[in-house]
């Protein structure tokens, strides 16, 4: 776990250690400058240009070595220390992004965009997950029916379109040809206003209407696949000759034996979505970690782009970590291993 | 062994209607990209992002067959190159005369018209342009003399119906037209009744005489562009580009990228799991979570960094693909060639003292091929989704006018808010179908992977 986690930080860092190396030296003489220039006796005291511009140099040398930017970004020691840094979550200050308050503090960023993701994906993953469960119960109790039909067909059709693909002719459709959501989904009020709930909502319904519509057929689907194998296993064969209610036997005891493969795809579903939310997000222009982490992406602001990932990393290995345990769980069979 | 599996496996897929239906649609995208390979020039393909290509074209133009829901029909945007030419000599003067004949049988106003030509010759030749128009009433638009040589030059130019000439000459002509003509734009006139300022229909006739004094007057390159509001079986976008070739060049790419990532990906997962499941002990430990790590990294956000501090070159995003495709097939793999491996026949070979390489490839994979075919075709629609969607954020390849990449500029320059839904329904509807096709396939072969499903 730990080790995956150093592994993609590592990876990040040195993707985009070159560049963060080359930005953070163009910082400080950006900073050297400026206090030369806001003290004018400074550049009096020069009698000529030459020496003048030896003493700036000689300033931001001392600066960078200081800062410990003189020795190039792959040393174990610099390495180290960003690691270090980025584990106690202290990502620095951003290049160009600023939070809603008007923070550049990478983490007050992070922590402000991510409960809007986690409250999107993970209102529409519930939703997904109790259609799909429901409905792929149903199909996978009668096989070949018209439920299982549509069921299947649509999980099929809808799984080959591209969410961003159905949002962008959602908010076509519902945005700009019927005026009834509207098309970006970041709320127009501030968050300390009291409307400020139901207008998150309102602009939150397209996003979700969209995630959900493409979600949950894919999901009906693996739950039917389960059940219809669960179906043919003999203890439910000997119920329905015990002559228990199919009912009963579908959602007491056939749903509990799919259980465990299902509980570990909800699982990887969450975390998968907060991925999946780079595109969905700039689609909708909703304000949350996708958006954020596409646009410091196209702005190359890159404390934010460390950031973001490892805290995208934590969560996707939480969610596996969490689905391993729930698996072993409900299904004692795992942990005997 | 092999044989016999795709034999069975050829005759499960030819059962399933859903299979055939895959197959049908994989063959017609398959027909697409060749006849876009060989119809439409590399040069069309490359010139994408040039816009000189494409000044010919119209801006936003819909698609023309519209024109046939709507009763109020709108302008066709025209191309004419076919001139019927004409030359005829009196006395010193040669007249190279160019007729362009255009039935115009729409309900608006054309937004333009172009006339563009190259000619080569010897003095300064002069040229006319007039229009006859359905009424028989014919307009004067335009006389000019072109550039002096001395010897044979090739001059080329364009002329616009905003000239301020062709304006002049016109308000000159204001007799015909019983109401005030200051405010109108040349084609509004040309294209308008007499009585009143609405379009009249018919065929007007683009006459344009180049008059030189002497024999060397040569039209090399002679167009007349009437510019409307649609164009082709697309229509065209921001930059006048014809979306029908767009569209058409990006199925060999999308089929290309697909079947590419998924196809090494697959192979690359096989021989991958396979091989830490049949070496067992450590060698499994250590490659397994290898395998772990790359599963456990999130992919998309790793593909964009790749793709931005790397390079959005095509062939090495097909890569970056591929590193995070084998690894869910790799563990797949293991654990059935984990059961494969007890078997008798392995355990046999594998005392008569085979080479461990033989006993892979000869008794465990051919096991797997129906899995492995399984997997290829449900992986390319994820492979072409992850590069559309990279595309769409715009960290694609931009040399390659792929469908994502349509997306991308049709998303950047509003076509959702400008209602411009020939822009973005045919692009996605084409990564649907394409996707459509192999999750087809893919299931007509699970079926043979997991024969409890067949009930």
């Amino acid at each position: 776990m730990i080790l995956v986690l150093m592994i993609t930080l590592l990876l990040t860092i040195v993707l985009v250690g070159s560049n963060m190396d080359s930005i953070l030296k163009q910082g400080v003489v950006f900073q050297v400058r400026s206090e030369i220039a806001n003290n004018p006796s400074i550049a009096k005291s020069f009698s000529n240009v030459n020496e003048f511009e030896s003493f700036i140099q000689e300033k931001i040398d001392a600066r960078v070595k200081q800062l410990g930017l003189d020795e190039p970004w792959y040393t174990p020691q610099r390495i180290g220390i960003t690691m270090y840094k980025i584990m106690i979550l202290d990502f620095g200050n951003a290049t160009f992004l600023s939070s809603d308050s008007g923070s550049s503090d990478v983490k007050e960023i992070i922590l402000e965009k991510l409960p809007r993701t986690i409250l999107l994906f993970t209102t529409s993953t519930i939703i997904i997950s109790i259609l799909g469960i429901f409905l792929g119960a149903m199909s996978g109790s009668k096989i070949n029916s018209t439920i299982d039909r549509m069921t299947s067909s649509f999980a099929i059709v809808s799984s080959s379109f591209p969410v961003w693909w159905i949002g962008m002719l959602m908010i076509f459709v519902f945005a700009f040809t019927y005026h009834i959501f509207p098309a970006r989904a970041t709320p127009s009020i501030l968050p300390s206003e009291p409307g400020y709930f139901f207008a998150l909502m309102h602009h939150m319904a397209l996003p979700l209407i969209t995630i959900v519509m493409i979600g949950f057929g894919s999901w009906a689907y693996l739950v039917r696949n389960f059940m219809v194998g669960i179906m043919q296993e003999d203890f439910v064969t000997s119920q329905k000759i015990m002559g228990i209610n199919k009912k009963n036997i579908i959602y007491k005891h056939a749903l509990k034996n799919a259980a465990p493969p299902i509980i570990t795809i909800l699982a990887l579903s969450l975390s998968g979505s907060l991925g999946g939310a780079i595109i969905t997000e700039a689609v909708f222009d909703w304000p949350g970690m996708g958006r954020l982490y596409f646009e410091a992406i196209t702005m190359m602001d890159l404390p934010v782009i460390v950031g973001s990932t490892y805290v995208l990393t934590v969560f996707f290995l939480i969610s596996i970590f969490v689905a391993d345990v729930l698996y072993g769980y409900f299904d004692p069979r795992m942990r005997v291993e | 062994m092999s044989e016999s599996a795709t034999r069975e496996i050829k005759k499960e897929i030819l059962k399933s209607k859903l299979g055939m239906a895959g197959i049908v649609i994989l063959a017609t995208l398959i027909v697409m990209s060749v006849v876009a390979i060989v119809t439409i020039p590399v040069d069309t393909f490359k010139e994408w992002n040039n816009p000189s290509n494409w000044i010919s074209y119209p801006k936003v133009a819909s698609p023309a067959w519209i024109n046939l829901f709507l009763s109020e029909k709108i302008p066709e945007h025209k191309i004419l190159d076919k001139p019927a030419e004409y030359r005829d000599k009196t006395g010193d003067i040669t007249v190279v005369s160019n007729q362009f004949g255009v039935d115009f049988e729409y309900d608006d106003f054309p937004n333009d018209f172009i006339y563009e030509f190259e000619a080569q010759y010897v003095g300064a030749p002069l040229l006319q342009i007039s229009v006859i128009r359905p009424d028989e009433i014919k307009l004067h638009l335009m006389s000019m003399q072109l550039p002096n040589f001395e010897s044979a030059t090739i001059h080329g130019e364009r002329i616009f119906s905003t000239d301020k000439m062709i304006r002049k000459n016109i308000q000159l002509q204001s007799t015909s037209f019983n109401f005030p003509l200051e405010k109108l734009s040349t084609e509004d006139i040309v294209f308008s009744q007499t009585d009143s300022n609405e379009p009249l229909k018919g065929r007007y006739v683009f006459v344009v005489n180049i008059y030189g004094n002497d024999l060397n007057v040569d039209v090399l390159k002679s167009k007349m562009i009437i510019g409307g509001k649609s164009f082709g079986a697309l229509g065209t976008d921001e930059f006048r580009r014809d979306l029908a070739i767009g569209l058409l060049w990006g199925t060999p790419l999308a089929l290309f990228i697909g079947i590419t990532v998924s196809i090494s990906s697959v192979i690359l997962g096989l021989l991958y799991g396979v091989y830490a499941g049949y070496k067992g002990k450590s060698s499994d430990e250590i490659m397994m979570r290898f395998n772990d790590v790359i599963y456990a990294l999130p992919a998309l956000p790793f593909l964009i960094i790749l793709s931005v501090t790397i390079s959005n070159s095509i062939f090495l995003m097909i890569g970056f693909l591929m590193i995070f495709g084998w690894v869910g097939i790799a563990k797949v793999a293991r654990s059935m060639s984990l059961q494969i491996k007890t078997r008798g026949y392995v355990e046999a070979s594998e005392i008569m003292g085979q080479k461990s390489s033989k006993i892979i490839l000869r008794h465990i994979l051919p096991q797997l091929l129906p899995y492995a075919f399984a997997s290829i075709a449900i992986s390319v629609p994820a492979a072409i989704t992850t590069e559309a969607g990279l595309s769409f954020l715009g960290l694609g390849d931009p040399s390659f006018p792929t469908w994502g990449q349509i997306l991308h500029d049709a998303s950047v320059y509003g076509a959702t808010a400008r209602g411009i839904w020939w822009w973005i329904i045919p692009p996605g509807m084409m990564i649907a179908i394409t996707g459509l096709a192999f999750v087809f396939i893919g299931n007509a072969f699970d079926t043979i992977v997991n024969p409890k499903l067949k009930r």
